[in-house]
């Protein structure tokens, strides 16, 4: 084995950010990072279903055909994903409404899928669990990143505690409405994975084509 | 086992690793096997503290849907203010004939002796219940000051289920709120937009020649502001079937028989 456990656990959250480097998990990340506590809720059902995932995926690693592989990858995952909202509906109803169809989509989540194929398949139980929590915590650092903006500046707030007093509420801050609208992640996304990657060049990709130089005529 | 067959097989598909059929679809019906009992053993472990959760906040929809709701406040102890009543839709008139705290509206509807299959069925439902339990909401001098009723119809996805308040003059909606559905999040979902639902308030349902005015459209309809609920931008199905539900359920097959009642002072 190449990496020791705590570069698996620590290296997902900066160096090899699910979000920011591999550009996965877009799409959950868009839709509910609009307030913090659902992005914690969120960020923490990712982490335990490609925790789990991937720790029963590699003890059966072995054993899987690899013709239906991704079929038996994605039965573990749903199973998964369907207790968590199971447990979610139970012991936290409010909070799976606001949720709603989006931890049924954790089964589409690149990331699960990702760690599972790349990681899981290949290693023993123990690194692959780490790992799977290395990703999740990496994702989720990301979607608390986006929410702490979205729900600061979007409606004055962080976890529903008011920060700065809406205009609405006859304070003086006037909120900011795009921040609560999906696509604002995509911006506050895209200037996060700028900001990493000035802070560390090395995740720079290569240019695929250079734009040549053509003299006048 | 048909080992050296499938070897066979297996080697002109493309010399793949060495997987067997046999062992492929042991591996294929163990997984499921074990993955289902799981999923299935959690389910019915949950079910009774979601059901819990379910009653809460449908009892939660009904504070608010009434304006009545504060946050942090003890439910099931605001929601004793309400007299829960059973309905007999046809005739508009309270019956006697079930326990209104233990009635089961969505057990009624499918039952064949509670409940009639629709041939004129607008709000999409297939079967209605001929009795429905109602929320009354009485002021302090023991009269009704608003009727919560229950409605539900289908949208674009799914059936949403919500409430509908109306004044004690069997016209004025006071509110409207739906507590479920599966409607596409930013685009249907918005139903429980505050601001969306805030737009039904003070609307009335009937004009005063009595003719069901009340309308979800894109634009004002001749008969006025007060019958006009805009439609919600992007979500053209599920303006429609909530147009639908809520003109079917304040129609004559629906609760018209119970508002008369309550316009004329008979309830």
């Amino acid at each position: 084995m190449s990496q020791t456990k705590k570069e698996l656990l620590v290296d997902p959250l900066v160096d090899n950010n699910p979000i920011t480097l591999q550009v996965l998990g877009i799409c959950s990340a868009l839709a509910v990072t609009s307030s913090l506590q659902v992005a914690f809720v969120m960020a923490l059902a990712v982490t335990f279903v490609t925790a789990f995932s991937s720790f029963f995926i590699s003890i059966l690693r072995n054993q899987i055909p690899s013709s239906i592989r991704i079929i038996v990858q994605m039965v573990i995952i749903a199973s998964l994903v369907i207790l968590v909202d199971q447990i979610l509906k139970a012991y936290a109803f409010e909070i799976s409404k606001t949720l709603s169809v989006f931890v049924g989509l954790i089964i589409t989540n690149c990331i699960v899928m990702g760690r599972a194929e790349a990681f899981a398949m290949k290693n023993p139980p123990v690194a692959s669990f780490i790992d799977g929590v290395g990703n999740g915590l990496g994702y989720g650092l990301i979607l608390m990143l986006v929410g702490v903006i979205r729900e600061l500046f979007g409606s004055g707030s962080l976890f529903g505690v008011t920060i700065l007093q809406t205009v609405n509420n006859g304070g003086w801050y006037v909120p900011n409405g795009l921040l609560l609208l999906p696509p604002s992640a995509f911006f506050v996304i895209g200037l996060l994975i700028w900001a990493f990657r000035t802070w560390k060049p090395k995740q720079v990709e290569e240019r695929e084509f250079k734009i040549q130089s053509v003299e006048a005529h | 086992m048909s080992e050296t067959e499938s070897k066979g097989v297996i080697a002109r598909f493309l010399a793949a690793p060495p997987d067997s059929v046999g062992k492929t679809i042991f591996v294929a019906v163990a997984v499921c096997l074990v993955a289902s009992m799981i999923v299935s053993s959690a389910a019915v472990a949950l079910r009774p503290v979601q059901e819990v959760n379910k009653l809460k906040d449908k009892q939660m929809n009904i504070l608010q849907v009434a304006g009545l709701f504060e946050p942090g406040q003890n439910v099931a102890e605001a929601f004793k203010a309400f007299e829960p009543q059973v309905l007999e839709l046809a005739t508009g008139q309270f019956t006697d004939q079930f326990d209104a705290a233990t009635f089961d509206d969505k057990a009624a509807a499918n039952d064949a002796e509670l409940s009639r299959a629709l041939s004129d069925d607008p709000a999409g439902i297939g079967r209605q219940a001929l009795y429905r339990t109602v929320y009354l909401l009485r002021d302090e001098a023991g009269g009704i000051d608003k009727v919560i009723l229950p409605i539900h119809g289908y949208g674009l996805w799914s059936t949403l289920y919500g409430f509908i308040a109306v004044e004690e003059n069997g016209n004025d909606i006071f509110g409207l709120q739906f507590y479920q559905h599966g409607e596409t999040p930013g685009l249907g979902a918005e139903v429980d937009n505050p601001r969306w639902k805030a737009m039904w308030n003070g609307k009335k349902l009937r004009d005063d020649a009595g003719e069901l005015q009340i309308t979800v459209a894109k634009s004002q309809p001749a008969a006025g502001a007060d019958f006009y609920v805009d439609a919600l931008a992007g979500a053209t199905l599920t303006s429609v079937g909530v147009d639908n539900l809520v003109r079917f359920w304040m129609g004559e097959q629906g609760y018209a028989p119970f508002l008369e009642a309550l316009k004329a002072g008979e309830i």
